[in-house]
């Protein structure tokens, strides 16, 4: 049986904080505390481009939120892997200066009624911009929490009128090796290439991403759009978008096709099915700044098995992995 | 110059190298006390340790080469401690890796050991350093005698491992690790040229038989 003795420095049950007010405090406090942050720390520790970033206005809160800490403003925006610039995790945050933003149009074509080349401001307008905070997990085995600011992909392409034959999307990043001096070597086959199911598109955690922390993205993090797909790995969630085609084919993605035996189409996150190199059992959240920090255990779908495991039933996951 | 002269200029070349040895772990004990290792801390532990093994054992390498181009006859009276170092430098490594990544999760060191191609290999390379620490006293030289030179070509072998663990482990931009593979490279190629040329029949005018053989 369970009784248990009220010690004198116990906290009377009317003191202790609910859960809820708990946690809407503490991410307001989060919130804050990083904004301040961006705003404080000297350029010179974060990059010059990100401070060009300018705040949104009306962002709503969007839906599937976590608790989890968020990874710091400066971790998430000088450690990136985007080789367009360089390959160390370094690189994006130092050259990605070059990259010009604007104006930035997005090609659309295939399989939909209303094909054309669209200019950003127009696939923005009337596109309601949430706060999605969306753990982060890398390939490598690290991950963040990054507090997005982005909008519903399957929103966005319904308006392009996909027809019937819309069976994948496939998005490609910025060819410029002018802009973007990591494609003058071939590392990867450039341009880059993404792609999703159609129905992995319409999932409503898919976003397409236009800010982070509030503000716009820094060029490192995919400016000025970038897809976000968090049940996969990083290399998924592509960056600095310049077309959007619907194929009925599935498209050959850019990892896929460097090495084939370690990069799937699929690529979501599953800590049984092991990159051939290494366990994808566990990942090193970034953020702690502990060099004790222990390594926490990665989670199916990257812990979004609820909202995705159905698109999947049925699939042998180690064969499409 | 008196013989007491000679000895105090080695001593004093020694202790430079030694304390000059210590300059990248203090430079990481002082990113660690500064928190100056980036997002990702361990990561950069584990990168910077062994890439100062691979430079330590690409020095060593160089010590024979150096002597018979230059004819300096000092580097060799140094090999021994930057041997020392590299096996120094490769336990840091291991440490970061089975204590701060892992936090001795020993049933996951031994999975990655066995399954891992890389770690493998690295592991290998590390375990193959042991005899030659363990081996480098002045007591194991004399006892060893011709032995001990062979075995201590085993170092060669540990190059190579070190660098194949450092090429396996890279995504896809591999030239860090191919500059090292050229380096090693180079400095095995050497050696295999210095031993047919040993072996060819002898010229006439074989300068090269002139200079002391060295195994190292």
């Amino acid at each position: 049986m369970l009784i248990r003795k009220r010690n004198p420095s116990d906290p009377k049950p009317s003191e202790i904080t609910d859960r809820k007010s708990f946690h809407e405090r503490r991410r307001f406090l989060q919130m804050s505390s990083v904004a301040a942050g961006a705003m404080l720390v000297p350029g010179w520790l974060v990059s010059e481009k990100a401070h060009a970033a300018t705040k949104f206005q009306d962002v709503k809160p969007g839906p599937f939120g976590t608790d989890e800490k968020l990874t710091p403003y400066k971790d998430v925006t000088t450690y990136n892997n985007f080789y367009e610039f360089g390959t160390s995790k370094s690189d994006p945050s130092r050259y990605a200066g070059s990259l010009k933003t604007q104006p930035w149009s997005v090609v659309v074509e295939g399989e939909v009624a209303k094909p054309g080349r669209y200019q950003l401001e127009d696939l923005l307008k009337g596109r309601g911009l949430q706060d999605r905070i969306y753990r982060h997990r890398c390939v490598e085995a690290w991950s963040m929490v990054i507090p997005w600011v982005g909008f519903s992909l399957a929103d966005l392409l319904k308006r392009f009128e996909p027809t019937s034959k819309a069976k994948y999307v496939e998005f490609t990043t910025l060819y410029n090796p002018k802009q973007m001096p990591g494609q003058r070597r071939a590392v990867l086959p450039w341009p880059y290439v993404e792609a999703l199911r159609i129905d992995e598109a319409m999932n409503p955690l898919a976003i397409l991403a236009v800010g982070l922390y509030g503000e716009t993205l820094p060029n490192q993090n995919g400016a000025p759009l970038r897809l976000v797909v968090p049940w996969k790995y990083g290399f998924k969630s592509i960056k600095s978008i310049v077309k959007i085609r619907l194929t009925e084919q599935q498209p050959r993605t850019t990892w896929d096709a460097a090495a084939p035996n370690e990069y799937g189409f699929y690529a979501n996150v599953n800590p049984h099915v092991d990159h051939p190199r290494w366990s994808q059992a566990s990942e090193r959240r970034i953020g702690s700044g502990s060099i004790f920090a222990p390594r926490i255990k990665t989670r199916m779908f990257n812990g979004y098995e609820k909202e995705v495991a159905q698109l999947y039933a049925g699939m042998d996951l180690r064969k499409n992995f | 110059m008196g013989r007491v002269d000679k000895l105090m200029t080695l001593r004093t070349l020694k202790i430079s190298v030694f304390v000059l040895c210590l300059v990248p772990l203090s430079i990481l004990l002082w990113d660690i006390y500064t928190a100056n290792l980036g997002a990702n801390p361990v990561e950069a532990l584990l990168h910077r340790t062994g890439s100062w093994t691979l430079r330590f054992l690409v020095i060593v390498l160089a010590v024979t080469p150096i002597k018979r181009v230059s004819g300096w006859t000092w580097p060799l009276r140094l090999r021994r401690m930057l041997g020392l170092f590299a096996f120094f430098y490769a336990c840091l490594h291991f440490l970061v890796y089975t204590l701060l990544d892992l936090q001795l999760d020993w049933s996951h060191v031994g999975a990655d050991i066995v399954k891992r191609p890389y770690i493998t290999v690295g592991f290998t390379a590390l375990v193959l350093l042991l005899p030659l620490a363990v081996t480098s006293t002045n007591k194991m030289m004399r006892r060893l005698g011709r032995r001990w030179k062979k075995l201590h070509r085993l170092v060669y072998l540990i190059a190579v491992l070190g660098v194949v663990h450092f090429y396996w482990l890279v995504k896809a931009d591999v030239r860090e690790p191919l500059i090292y593979a050229g380096i090693v490279s180079a400095l095995l190629g050497f050696r295999l040229l210095h031993y047919l040329r040993g072996r060819a029949p002898a010229p006439r005018l074989a300068t090269n038989k002139s200079l002391p053989t060295d195994g190292g």
